[in-house]
């Protein structure tokens, strides 16, 4: 891996943008940190960080300039390797015709450790047995430029879930924030990424760039806001299906199905059929889904699942330990997003602890 | 092509079997029917108005998918009420197989709930045609009332040519009923099996295959010779929906058939 740094991020921008890409960054919107396309680096977030708890989420002034003093946003990758809404054909009388798989090409600019590991999680959901060729499409138009964390918030626990906080695979560049002065440590990590940082100016990284990069992401790490204990953790929550625990979380569930719209993972999907006013063109749409709704196990006119313990079983068992059975990974990557936009703060890592 | 994209097929005959219940031929419009395992389903795409597992019920002899299926709902009514001639979109066939070789040897017993029946087709009609190879073969059937008794002609032709132990109870018997009343695990003590040299085949309601599977095992089948059909909600029968999932599986990949050796914990525990 070529480490270079570089001062500006205005000149990659640019560059990813003569490619073709429409270059998508972190940006304040909606009192939130989230994604959208910018222009420039003037449109990050410099001086903003954020506040994120057990259902609590602010934006906040920093006292220093770093553009990334932040941890995940509301938003993920999955937006873009998994749009919420996708088209998938069309049927009139004998005929069907695919939807136009779309992959706008998007150059993602400050994805995380934890959101890469996520999208290897999706990787093997969506290319094993029956691979989706415009999920294919979509993940190779993607190009990654993580940002190594070096402000973990107060629900992040990838250090426990071995996902972070500095990114190791997955991504074309990888950028440290470095201040004093204030300037950026990239690595690449495709042959993609040493193409564009060729057609950037930048320099050869001293050791002591190195060795601060390497500070940033050391320091990451001892600020955790969470902990998971992962020994065992298949085998004993397979075993917990009927802890007392899962009565008692239910009860302040209320099912709003938030914790499975903002992880990075979660992948669930139902359908939805149209016709056009004749009657004779018909349309399926597929769109992200949950666990926590009733329809979801819906057989033979009643769910599977109809109690709320038994859904909030389906979610965390499903996440930290059958995913190991079927995609022989965690489902769950320490991102925290699930603990924050929880609204009433119900935090897995809690859960975990009790139900164990 | 994408997984959720479905082959529109013909509707090229129609039967009715009850008054909620249909036998459909389905071709597709171009090329062959891909081939079937006993007990594999398709997803069927009602157009416009949604999509369903069907398990494949048989070939037709002239070629395609003969698949029953029971009006219960919006697109299995939609369905049932196709007729010869329409477009619906098939997808697969999807999952696990009734293994069927594995009886070779072996006494079998065939246990079908209702409709769990048209599931089973393919593998009665197998130890039709091959009976040499198997020990005593017994069909042991319940249905709600004489009148929801799918496929007559069949199971008095698999009785009488075929020499398979046919034996049906009904939940409500009617006037005109003279056979037994009651669960189809009844029918267990009137057919004759030798439990150690036994396979099994259950299709049913979920509570039906349990009690029978939990019957047999008891009874000294190996729960390993004991195969069930898993219904779980299905949205895409490929592993992408997660809507299937029984723990630690995902039934339309890892199922719906499975043995009662890897089924009877997962099936234990209520709601999972
Ligand atoms: C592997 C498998 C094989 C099957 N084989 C047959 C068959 O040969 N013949 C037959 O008539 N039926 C079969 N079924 C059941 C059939 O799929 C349901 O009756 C059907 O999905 C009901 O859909 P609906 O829209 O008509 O009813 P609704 O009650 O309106 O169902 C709404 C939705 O819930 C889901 N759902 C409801 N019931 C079931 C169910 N029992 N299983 C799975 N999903 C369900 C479906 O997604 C359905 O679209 C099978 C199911 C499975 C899983
Ligand atoms: S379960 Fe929660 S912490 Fe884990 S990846 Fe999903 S949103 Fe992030
Ligand atoms: S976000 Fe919280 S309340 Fe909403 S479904 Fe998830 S755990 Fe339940
Ligand atoms: S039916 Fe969608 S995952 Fe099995």
């Amino acid at each position: 891996m070529d480490t270079a740094v570089a001062d500006s991020l205005d000149p990659l921008i640019a560059e990813l943008r003569s490619r073709g890409f429409a270059v998508v960054g972190p940006t304040v919107r909606d009192r939130a940190i989230r994604f959208a396309e910018i222009t420039g680096a003037a449109e990050l977030p410099a001086g903003q960080g954020d506040e994120q708890d057990p259902g609590h989420y602010r934006v906040v002034e920093r006292d220093d300039e770093l553009m990334f003093g932040f941890a995940a946003s509301p938003d993920s990758a999955k937006r873009y390797t998994q749009p919420p809404r996708q088209a998938l054909f069309r049927m009139r009388e004998g005929t069907v015709e695919e939807a136009e798989q779309e992959a706008p090409r998007v150059a993602l600019l400050g994805v995380r450790a934890c959101d890469l590991a996520a999208i290897a999680v999706q990787d093997r959901v969506f290319l094993g047995r029956h691979p989706d060729p415009a999920y294919r499409k979509r993940r190779e138009a993607l190009f990654l430029v993580a940002v190594n964390c070096a402000v973990p918030g107060g629900t992040c626990f990838c250090v426990s879930m071995g996902t972070g906080p500095k990114a190791t695979a997955g991504f074309d560049l990888a950028l440290t924030e470095l201040t004093e002065p204030h300037r950026f440590l990239v690595e690449t990590g495709s042959e993609r990424g040493a193409d564009v940082l060729a057609g950037i100016p930048h320099r050869p990284a001293s050791a002591a760039d190195v060795a601060a990069a390497e500070e940033v992401s050391r320091v990451a790490a001892t600020r955790m806001g969470r902990e998971v204990d992962t020994e065992n953790i298949q085998e004993s929550l397979a075993a917990a299906h009927d802890s007392p625990r899962w009565a008692e979380v239910a009860g302040r569930c209320l099912a709003c199905t938030n914790c499975t719209m903002a992880c990075p993972t979660c992948f669930c999907t139902t359908v939805e059929d149209a016709t056009d006013f004749t009657g004779s063109l018909a349309e399926r749409t597929e769109v992200w889904d949950s666990c926590f709704t009733l329809a979801y196990s819906e057989v033979g006119g009643s769910p599977v699942r109809g109690s709320g313990p038994a859904r909030y079983r389906q979610w965390l068992t499903h996440k930290f330990s059958t995913w190991y059975d079927q995609f022989g990974v965690s489902g769950c990557v320490g991102c925290g997003r699930c603990i924050t936009w929880c609204p009433t703060g119900i935090d897995v890592t809690e859960e975990l602890r009790c139900i164990r | 092509m994408h997984p959720m994209t479905p082959a529109p097929y013909r509707v090229s005959s129609r039967r009715v079997d009850r008054a909620d219940t249909v036998t459909l031929t389905l071709r597709p419009m171009g090329g062959p029917c891909p081939p079937f395992r006993p007990g594999q389903f398709t997803m069927i795409y009602a157009p416009g108005v949604g999509e369903i597992p069907v398990s494949i019920s048989g070939r037709a002899r002239a070629g395609g998918y003969a698949q029953t299926i029971r009006a219960v709902g919006a697109v299995s009514r939609a369905l049932c009420q196709t007729r010869r001639g329409d477009v619906v979109g098939v997808r697969g066939p999807y999952g696990t197989a009734w293994d069927v070789q594995a009886a070779a040897g072996l006494d079998v017993v065939v246990a079908a709930g209702g409709l769990g029946l048209a599931a089973l087709r393919p593998v009665i009609r197998e130890l039709a045609a091959h009976g040499s190879r198997y020990g005593r073969i017994s069909l042991i059937v319940g249905t709600r009332t004489p009148a929801t008794l799918i496929y007559h002609r069949e199971l008095a032709r698999w009785r009488d040519v075929h020499g398979i132990d046919v034996q049906v109870t009904v939940d409500h018997p009617d006037h005109a009923w003279k056979g037994p009343v009651g669960l189809v695990t009844r029918l267990l003590d009137r057919i004759v099996f030798e439990p150690r040299r036994t396979f099994a085949f259950v299709c049913g309601p979920e509570a039906m295959m349990r009690a029978v599977a939990d019957d047999l095992v008891r009874r000294g089948v190996a729960a390993g010779r004991v195969l069930l059909s898993v219904e779980r909600n299905m949205k895409c029968g490929v592993g992408r929906c997660g809507h299937c999932q029984l723990g630690p599986l995902f039934t339309c990949l890892d199922g719906p058939v499975l043995s009662y050796a890897r089924a009877a914990g997962l099936l234990a525990v209520p709601e999972l």
